[in-house]
């Protein structure tokens, strides 16, 4: 089998005139590498993987041992369809391993895999579709707020519908790129969108993201219009989320679906949302890894604020859709906190490794919030025994420090660079004298 | 490449010695004015070849030839005819033919240089396809066009589309398709076939992803229903 899929990817390289083959891959804080090679080294690179300096990435080796391989996986070889059509290109994405083949700890590609294999075990198949929402700014400039299109006088033609074109052309984009696209529409915040994917299982999914991420912001640099997946770029309105809708599957089965519960929910389901409960605020440096991701999870926004949930509630941190009719295969559940910014493949590790946990160790699952949270103050929060998420980075990171669940997850070596990393932001973040604290007490004080 | 025995001749009014020269060979053409009508004109398995005469319009013959090229379904074997005056045209433009013959052409030239060029499409052996409503497989170059345009697909993607359009009208549960056309593990399980089929039907376009239809509670079927339904 893959002798054929090389030999497909070769043949198609010839036939489709492909001049140039980039190879992906991801870094521990989930931005796109790419490097790219001819046509002629492409088929020594299939077999045998390209050597790199994987101290070029940061995060990615200590000095010492430098040199890692980037093993392209031939089945998500496609054509890009931005490139120049003189100069036809393609993608494919890599696993990174050490030179002695075994798989290299720092790829996180690598480290979804690692927690896919261990559901697989046990049966089941994790999917996921996610809910993607993200801004289109005017081009950035430096010092100055991000401009929304729709404010008008950026673009001489009416501006929604420029933003809709691109939202059209995107979408067009991703489904020649085999990422079907279920829903699309304009959020409530000015120049905010949304795009829903179909579900597939979680590594194909982990890679869709990155392309989606590229490709629209492609598609809107090609129109000198910028895109931004930052949580929560404008103050005063809605964020930018990535609600991700879970399922496992065992064989054809939706494991979560149960005909007789109230809820149409399994045991299982609700062992695994038990389970992410009881550790998102663990993973939550992971899904929500930027000091501006916690300007998202603020009440009235219609972000998750409380660890809790809820069969149609939207403050929940987990909600239970209702499937249409009754659908088996439509029967997941929505966990709302994560933003854009994560890092999509150690997102759906440490994801999975908590709704596992529950699983394995059948946890019991609290009762459904049905009050409104936001409406509540902290007192009343106490009684009922509700927690919040994390308020910010360091506070994410305190817990996650002392999580061994995430560590298992992600492993040794990204736990510790990954905190390293992340309190160095946080430092960095704190010695900021902010516009807040100049208006708030520069005349007063 | 596969293609019908047709030629294409530009511009739409050959001078009587090419008509002639080409009857004479037994060659089945057709004159156009324009990319737009070569392509209106097109047989269905695509021209087997060009003859584009450069000087009269010099001009509109070489944009006419980089239409024929630039196309998803590129004409493979070109010949210009050009006068001598016109030899530094052909600098720099060697991706846009195969052959050029200069004018006033000597027939019994032409007619070497065109049974040359077109010998190889003529006596080459016919690559196996796998045709079925304006989808058309290469099984030996692996490359698939559907209603002329190039598909991109990834390589199991490829095999699925093969799997199905190779046996139309019959229903295949996933678990069928899981095993003949996979046959390993992989991370999405069973319900790996209805990825890859949304994924198909992404890339077919919405307006024929009815392609490949659902058979409730069964599996997929590839075209219609041999009972008609």
């Amino acid at each position: 089998m893959l002798e054929q899929q090389r030999e497909y990817v070769l043949r198609t390289v010839e036939e489709r005139g492909v001049r140039l083959v980039r190879l992906w891959f991801t870094d521990i804080l989930g931005n796109l590498k790419s490097f790219a090679i001819s046509p002629a080294e492409l088929e020594n690179a299939l077999e045998d993987g390209m050597t790199f300096d994987g101290s070029s990435i940061e995060g990615f080796s200590r000095v010492q041992e430098a040199d890692v391989l980037a093993i392209p996986d031939p089945n998500t070889f496609e054509v890009l369809p931005w490139a120049d059509p003189k100069g036809t290109e393609a993608r494919v994405f890599c696993n990174i391993h050490n030179l002695d083949g075994t798989p290299f700890d720092a790829d996180p590609r690598q480290v979804l895999k690692r927690n896919l294999d261990a559901a697989v075990k046990l049966g089941y198949a994790f999917y996921i579709a996610p809910d993607i929402e993200y801004f289109y700014f005017a081009p950035p400039q430096k010092g100055e707020l991000p401009q929304p299109l729709d404010e008008g006088g950026f673009f001489d033609l009416t501006t929604s519908d420029i933003a809709t074109s691109l939202r059209k052309e995107t979408i067009r984009t991703l489904e020649t790129m085999g990422i079907p696209v279920e829903y699309s529409f304009h959020e409530d915040a000015p120049s905010q969108h949304e795009i829903d994917l179909r579900h597939t299982d979680a590594l194909t999914m982990a890679d869709s993201i990155m392309t989606f991420r590229l490709a629209v912001r492609e598609v809107a640099a090609m129109h000198n219009v910028h895109a931004t997946f930052m949580p929560k770029p404008l103050e005063g309105v809605q964020g930018s989320g990535m609600h991700l809708h879970l399922s496992l599957f065992k064989g054809e089965d939706n494991a979560f679906y149960d005909e007789k519960d109230a809820y149409n929910l399994s045991p299982t389901a609700k062992s695994f949302m038990a389970g992410l409960l009881r550790h998102a605020a663990e993973i939550t440096a992971v899904t929500n890894q930027t000091v501006n991701s916690y300007k998202r999870l603020v009440p009235g926004f219609e972000a998750p604020v409380h660890i809790s949930w809820a069969r149609n509630n939207r403050s929940g941190l987990i909600r239970v859709p209702i499937p249409k009719r009754g659908s088996v295969s439509a029967t997941r559940i929505e966990y709302r906190s994560p933003d854009p910014a994560c890092n999509p493949y150690l997102a759906f590790s440490v994801i999975l490794a908590a709704g596992m946990k529950g699983i394995r160790e059948g946890y019991e699952l609290e009762p459904e919030a049905d009050a409104n949270l936001f409406e509540m103050d902290d007192a009343a929060l106490d009684k009922l025994g509700i927690r919040q998420l994390p308020q910010s980075l360091n506070d994410a990171l305190k817990v996650m420090e002392t999580s061994e669940l995430v560590q298992e997850a992600l492993g040794e070596h990204i736990f510790e660079w990954f905190l390293r990393n992340k309190r160095h932001e946080w430092r960095e973040y704190k010695t900021q004298v902010t516009p807040f604290e100049l208006n708030r007490y520069l005349k007063s004080l | 490449m596969a293609t019908s025995d047709m030629i294409v001749v530009f511009p739409a009014n050959p001078t009587p010695d090419l008509a002639r020269t080409l009857d004479l060979g037994g060659y089945r053409w057709k004159a156009v004015s324009g990319a737009d009508e070569a392509g209106k004109c097109e047989p269905q398995a695509g021209w087997m070849g060009a003859i584009i005469t450069c000087d009269e319009d010099p001009e509109s013959a070489w944009a006419f030839a980089r239409a024929l090229r630039k196309r998803d379904n590129a004409v493979d074997s070109v010949i210009v005819l050009v006068s001598g005056t016109q030899l530094g045209d052909l600098e720099l433009r060697d991706d846009l033919f195969d052959d050029f013959c200069l004018t006033p052409f000597h027939p019994r030239e032409l007619e070497a240089r065109l049974r040359h060029l077109f010998s190889s499409t003529e006596s080459g052996l016919r690559p196996e396809l796998v045709e079925h409503s304006g989808l058309i497989l290469n099984l030996e170059t692996y490359q698939a066009t559907f209603n002329g345009h190039a598909l991109d697909l990834t390589f199991m993607e490829y095999e699925l589309l093969k799997f199905l359009a190779q046996n139309p009208g019959k229903v295949f549960t996933r678990e069928m398709l899981l095993s003949r056309v996979w046959g390993y593990e992989y991370y999405g399980g069973a319900r790996t076939v209805d990825v890859h089929v949304r994924r198909l039907r992404a890339k077919l376009g919405e307006e024929h992803a009815n392609l490949i239809q659902t058979v409730r509670s069964v599996g997929y079927r590839f075209g219609q229903s041999r009972w008609g339904s």
